[in-house]
């Protein structure tokens, strides 16, 4: 079976070819870079994104913050729960730990608040 | 008297004030009209910033902080709402704002970065009401992402330019249905990553030669109706479609934003709709540069940053009395290539062009011909509008040459 992707790792967006039998991957064409390959497979078994969003501060204003690793692609959701029902105490520097641990990742702010 | 005024602090303000102040010129002012440095980079908060300058992947506000740092440690000043509101061709800036009331600035030298606008709904002629509920993508995405708004529940988008794609799987994130992206055109106008992550990843439909003809509500907006189009662009009758929605965002397209430019008597592209400039982004005015999105869209912020620093070293060499004026050798393209930029260079200097398509074509050559000889070759599996592409030049190719042309063999 072959299956077809667009990789996301950069802006190229590589179309790559993944050649299937069962759920084992065979082969792997289209990709520019050996990075395309490594994200056909994680794709193809266990699909993961870094989330971006923003958190309300103590003083009411936004911050931008990021997974600071790729979290499993079904967990956004439950990321987003996470993100919205917390709050961020400022002032907030561009790589603070704003939530350990979400499902494998640290929500880190991307912006600095009130520094 | 300054030496050197930008107007913008956006990423290409940012950047082209950077490396002006590292090619020797310290009296600079930058210009910014926003409460912030940053430019639009901040409302972005998603990542793939900075791939190919800084080789990780950045949002849009950890990429602007790389550039507002250095700003802030070389000392560069900044006047921040302030709006300019005219410019003349013997650079004298015309500015205002709260603190200081309407003043004038004189420059040696002036590098225009004042970004691009997004096209609105006027410019679409959609009929039916007018009710709210009508974006333009970016503004909606200043709303969800600086001020915690979300502008609706059920949306549409028409148009599916990056932005478009981007705000799709935001609004999704934070619990709006997005019922489909209508893009008018056979393509997507935006990167095929963005199809991926941000329609695919959420099964949001891409309805690829569709567009809006009817908007239906009141006060608020109650549906929209969409049909198909032909291969003229015309809606089919049959195929019309009514869809339920509150939000119907707008992503067709930026303008480059140069009614300063225009004040300046500045020479502008009636295809880039920015200024015809050469190899170091002069303009047509001898010291008034350009880069960035006020010069050309582009698809890449890395791309900006890159463009704005030729612009700054450029105007120190101007004001060093070093920039020769020499750029006499025209660039003409074919159609297939609809633009180029720098639009004519100089044979004294290695040149990158850039260069958009008009339409989606597989396996070409990109061939650049000078005085009509074929001087360089370059196979692309796909080009599509959506995507920038360049093509480097060296100065040996360009001896006694008077006219090039880029062309596409499809």
């Amino acid at each position: 079976m072959y299956k077809e992707l667009t990789c996301i790792v950069c802006p190229m967006g590589c179309t790559l070819s993944i050649e299937l039998d069962g759920k084992d991957i065979v082969s792997v064409t289209g990709n520019t870079c050996p990075r395309g390959k490594v994200y056909a497979e994680n794709e193809c078994t266990n699909p993961k994104r870094t989330v971006t969003s923003t958190m309300r501060c103590t003083d009411g204003t936004l911050v931008s913050v990021k997974t600071d690793d790729v979290i499993p692609k079904d967990k956004i959701f439950d990321c987003m729960k996470i993100i919205n029902s917390s709050v961020a105490q400022i002032p907030v520097s561009i790589g603070d730990v704003l939530i350990e641990n979400v499902f494998g990742a640290n929500v880190v702010a991307t912006q600095n608040k009130g520094v | 008297m300054k030496d050197l005024v930008i107007i913008g602090g956006g990423p290409a303000g940012m950047s082209a004030a950077v490396a002006a102040y590292k090619s020797g010129v310290k009296n600079i002012l930058i210009i910014e009209r926003d409460e912030h440095l940053g430019g639009i980079l901040m409302q972005c908060i998603h990542n793939g910033f900075g791939l190919h300058k800084f080789g990780e992947e950045l949002t849009g506000p950890e990429y602007a902080w790389k550039y507002e740092k250095q700003v802030k440690e070389l000392g560069i000043s900044v006047k921040l709402n302030t709006m300019v509101l005219d410019i003349t061709e013997d650079k004298i800036i015309t500015a205002t704002n709260s603190v200081d009331g309407v003043f004038q600035i004189k420059a040696k030298a002036i590098i225009l970065a004042m970004g691009c606008r997004e096209r609105s709904k006027g410019a679409l002629n959609i009929a039916g009401s007018r009710p709210a509920g009508i974006f333009s993508a970016g503004t909606a995405q200043k709303f969800v992402n600086m001020k915690g708004y979300m502008p609706g529940k059920n949306v549409v988008i028409l148009g599916s330019g990056d932005i478009g794609l981007i705000m799709a799987r935001r609004m999704t994130q934070e619990g709006a249905k997005v019922h489909a992206v209508c893009e008018l055109m056979p393509y997507s106008g935006g990167l095929a990553r963005n199809i991926q992550q941000c329609l695919k990843d959420f099964d949001i439909p891409l309805k690829l030669s569709h567009t809006v003809v009817e908007i239906h509500g009141r006060e608020r907006l109650s549906g929209v109706t969409i049909a198909k189009v032909d291969e003229n662009r015309k809606p089919i009758e049959e195929t019309k479609e009514y869809i339920e929605c509150d939000t119907l965002l707008l992503s067709v397209g930026l303008i480059p934003e140069n009614e300063l430019s225009k004040s300046a008597n500045i020479e502008l592209s009636p295809v880039t709709g920015g200024a015809v400039v050469d190899q170091d982004r002069q303009t047509s005015v001898n010291g008034i540069f350009a880069c960035g999105n006020v010069l050309h869209v582009h698809d890449l912020v890395d791309f900006v940053s890159e463009e704005a620093e030729t612009a700054g070293v450029a105007s120190a060499e101007y004001i060093n009395g070093n920039l020769e004026q020499n750029a006499c050798i025209d660039i003409k393209t074919d159609g297939k290539i609809r633009y180029t930029v720098p639009q004519k260079i100089t044979a004294k200097k290695d040149v990158t062009v850039y260069f958009r398509v008009s339409d989606v074509y597989k396996n070409t050559t990109i061939n650049v011909l000078a005085d009509g000889g074929k001087i360089i070759s370059k196979k692309k599996i796909k080009l599509a509008p959506g995507e920038m592409e360049s093509i480097s030049i060296k100065k040996e190719l360009l001896e006694n040459v008077k006219a090039l042309e880029l062309g596409l063999e499809v």
